[in-house]
């Protein structure tokens, strides 16, 4: 309990000592602060960005079969699905159809799919937000495209197709459907010039998880010119891109960062003459030099954590609040239909202890050997200034 | 390597601390060689404030030690995904042989400067500093183990080399990563439930006798050392499948998630809290002779001890918390 109460009073007085001289340490802690917020703003990013992309590959197919051309990827012949089928554990196989338009109009690049309930009504489509606001530039009251209003589309053999809306994306799968378009089969084809025995990739349902890697095996095997791709493999390939430019950005802030440890150090060394007075004053009437250095660990300690969960919430305002205007055209790529989306706000504690030991430790370093030689001046040479 | 903040965060507290711990060996042997307490000379004067700096430094390390152990091993744990076939750190760390050598050096340090700290405050409380000499050697033990944590440590984390897609192919057919380490460890349940009732018993039981008599302090330090293995066994072996209610997995790392509450974390925690208390009666009872240290050191152990009686309790209470209130039973086994 004695020891508590040493630590106590001692922890008080460094508060009062550390409010008068409030200019200093109010310029230190709004630097050290920005660093800590500049650090945790690309960490709550680059991780929401990483859970938003696991919550969208949740309903991706287990398995995606591509066929290579010269390594590079082509249309793959339906036929190959009756001997995918026959393949133990395969529980379908679904050719897709998809593929990029780029509509020279607005300067964007669509992504159009088929879809089966579709197929019976050719020539309509359905379209994600930022096509309709895209797609209609000349516009009275910039509305945006409406029901029944007419997209024309260019075919690969010159002619022009217009295709009818029939509907739009619901607003909540944005981030997933901001350059959908829907179309049916016999569209599709027609803009594409697709041969009617072919398809752009296979989606395959397993019904055991576990024998997928045995099912990619067998596939390469019957059909050695194919691609098959798991979902857990787009998965640790996002994680890696954005791990990757998550630890770019902090690379980049490294040298912020240094100047931020030299600043430190030199407020840590640079003691005023009344600071020295001070501490000369406490030996003076008994303080010890670990009560002196505990009173600078308490110091390190305050300014510490206050700039730390200061830097914490601002950084999460900016994250989640306000879209992290900062970093968000370098971490998160960028396209002229990017769907606009806010993050789910999400932090944990592996989060927090990566920040503390970024920003923290390389502080309470710099700052060892300075407290330690303000700890041990000489009471009498101080004084005597 | 991949450019994960883990392991930037990593590698940057374990360059800042074997640097800082480099530093403190060379002002070792400055101490080692030029200390003379009787001397009133300017240098003698010097030295001793430098011993400020230097225990200073050292109770840093420890906490940042500990610190980046668990950091370590979560940033191992959250690389899992982008290995194939690892399911946590016991996965990862098996990716190339870096990671299990790294992890129990990590260990071996955070102890080995816990010791320290204690010979440190024996030290500091007799004012003629017995034991400089001796802990500044201690130090300059260290040293190289902290160096090759660091160095193993980096080799490991600047080695990983994530499956991704590549253009050539979607699936890389490699097997599973099999991870030998926590079967080997899952010994018969029988014997391991046996050996951790017993070494508990005894530890707490010597514990108890160092704390009311003061002596066989040794024992109970050698016993403490042999307890921390048992403790790791029995938790791996037969304690962890009751927290996950599936009596063939036996993983030393899963436990550390947040599915089973983190109860991972207290559970290392105070093993290696009660390994380092009991260590450390150990370490400093050879000093009791030392006229100066002769009230200070009985006084010490004594609270040493109750530190390890109380931390062993504590994983008791936990680990038997976890076994009653588990929905399994062995009973069928």
């Amino acid at each position: 309990m004695k020891a508590l109460e040493k630590q106590r009073n001692i922890l008080d007085f460094t508060l009062s000592s550390l409010g008068r001289r409030k200019g200093k340490n109010i310029a230190l802690v709004m630097v050290y602060t920005f660093v800590i917020f500049l650090l945790a703003s690309v960490l709550f990013f680059t991780h929401s960005l990483k859970k938003e992309a696991a919550l969208i590959l949740q309903d991706a197919p287990a398995m995606t079969v591509q066929r290579l051309v010269a390594g590079r990827q082509d249309m793959i012949p339906m036929h190959y699905i009756d001997s995918i089928r026959q393949i133990k554990g395969v529980q379908s196989v679904v050719p897709r159809l998809w593929g990029y338009y780029y509509d020279a109009l607005s300067g964007a690049n669509y992504t159009l799919m088929v879809n089966a309930d579709l197929n019976d009504r050719a020539g309509e489509i359905i379209i994600g937000n930022g096509v309709s606001w895209r797609s209609a530039p000349g516009k009275r009251n910039n509305q945006g495209l409406q029901k029944n209003d007419i997209i024309p589309f260019k075919t690969y053999d010159g002619t022009v197709l217009g295709l009818k809306v029939k509907g739009l994306l619901p607003f909540a799968s944005e981030l997933v459907t901001a350059d959908l378009i829907l179309v049916s089969e016999t569209d599709f084809r027609k803009i594409f010039a697709i041969a009617n025995d072919q398809a752009t990739d296979l989606v395959l349902q397993v019904r055991n998880a576990k024998e997928l890697p045995t099912i990619a095996a067998k596939i390469t095997q019957i059909h050695p010119d194919t691609r098959p791709i798991l979902r857990q493999e787009i998965l640790r390939t996002y994680d890696a891109v954005f791990d990757w430019r998550g630890g770019v950005i902090l690379m980049v802030l490294a040298g912020v960062f240094f100047a931020f440890i030299i600043l430190a150090w030199d407020k840590a060394t640079g003691l005023s003459a009344e600071e020295k007075r001070e501490i000369g004053i406490l030996k003076a009437i008994g303080w010890e030099t670990s009560d002196i250095l505990l009173m600078k660990f308490w110091e390190g300690a305050a300014v510490s954590l206050m700039a730390f969960f200061m830097g914490i919430f601002l950084a999460y305002l900016h994250v989640f609040l306000a879209s992290s205007i900062l970093f968000a055209p370098v971490l998160k790529g960028w396209s002229v239909l990017y769907p606009h989306f806010r993050l789910t706000p999400y932090i944990n504690a592996y989060q927090i202890a990566t920040l503390f030991f970024l920003t923290v430790i390389p502080y309470t370093v710099a700052t060892i050997v300075p407290s330690w030689r303000s700890a041990t001046i000489d009471p009498d040479s101080v004084m005597r200034m | 390597m991949i450019f994960h903040p883990g392991i930037l965060a990593l590698l940057l507290g374990s360059a800042l601390t074997s640097s800082m711990l480099c530093y403190c060996a060379y002002e070792g042997v400055r101490i080692i060689w030029g200390w003379d307490i009787r001397s009133g000379s300017e240098r003698q004067l010097e030295l001793e404030r430098r011993t400020y700096l230097v225990s200073l430094v050292m109770s840093y390390v420890l906490g940042f030690q500990l610190l980046s152990l668990f950091l370590f091993i979560y940033t191992a744990d959250t690389l899992s995904p982008l290995f194939i076939g690892a399911m946590c750190a016991a996965g990862s760390l098996k990716v190339n042989g870096f990671g299990y050598p790294a992890l129990i050096l990590k260990i071996v340090t955070c102890l080995l400067a816990g010791l320290w700290l204690i010979v440190n405050f024996t030290d500091n409380k007799a004012p003629d500093y017995p034991l400089i000499r001796i802990k500044y050697w201690l130090l300059l033990c260290i040293t190289p183990f902290l160096i090759a944590e660091a160095s193993v440590q980096a080799g490991y984390l600047l080695g990983l080399k994530p499956n991704i897609i590549t253009s050539c192919c979607g699936t890389l057919f490699s097997t599973d990563v099999n991870t030998v380490i926590s079967d080997l460890l899952a010994l018969p349940r029988l014997l391991s439930q046996g050996a951790f009732l017993a070494s508990t018993l005894i530890t707490m039981a010597l514990g108890l006798y160092v704390y009311l008599k003061t002596k066989g302090a040794c024992l109970f330090s050698i016993v403490s050392l042999f307890h921390l293995f048992i403790s790791v066994t029995a938790l791996i072996s037969f304690i962890s499948i009751y927290f996950y209610e599936l009596p063939t997995h036996h993983c030393p790392f899963c436990i550390l998630h947040s599915e089973y509450g983190y109860v991972g974390y207290p559970l290392y925690l105070v093993i290696l809290v009660s390994a380092l208390s009991g260590l450390g009666t150990g370490i400093i009872s050879p000093f009791r002779k030392i006229a100066s240290l002769h009230d200070v050191i009985p006084h010490i152990q004594k609270r040493l001890a109750l530190i390890s009686i109380l931390a062993n309790s504590v994983f008791i209470l936990i680990a038997g918390y976890g076994i009653l209130f588990s929905n399994l039973s062995l009973a069928a086994y």
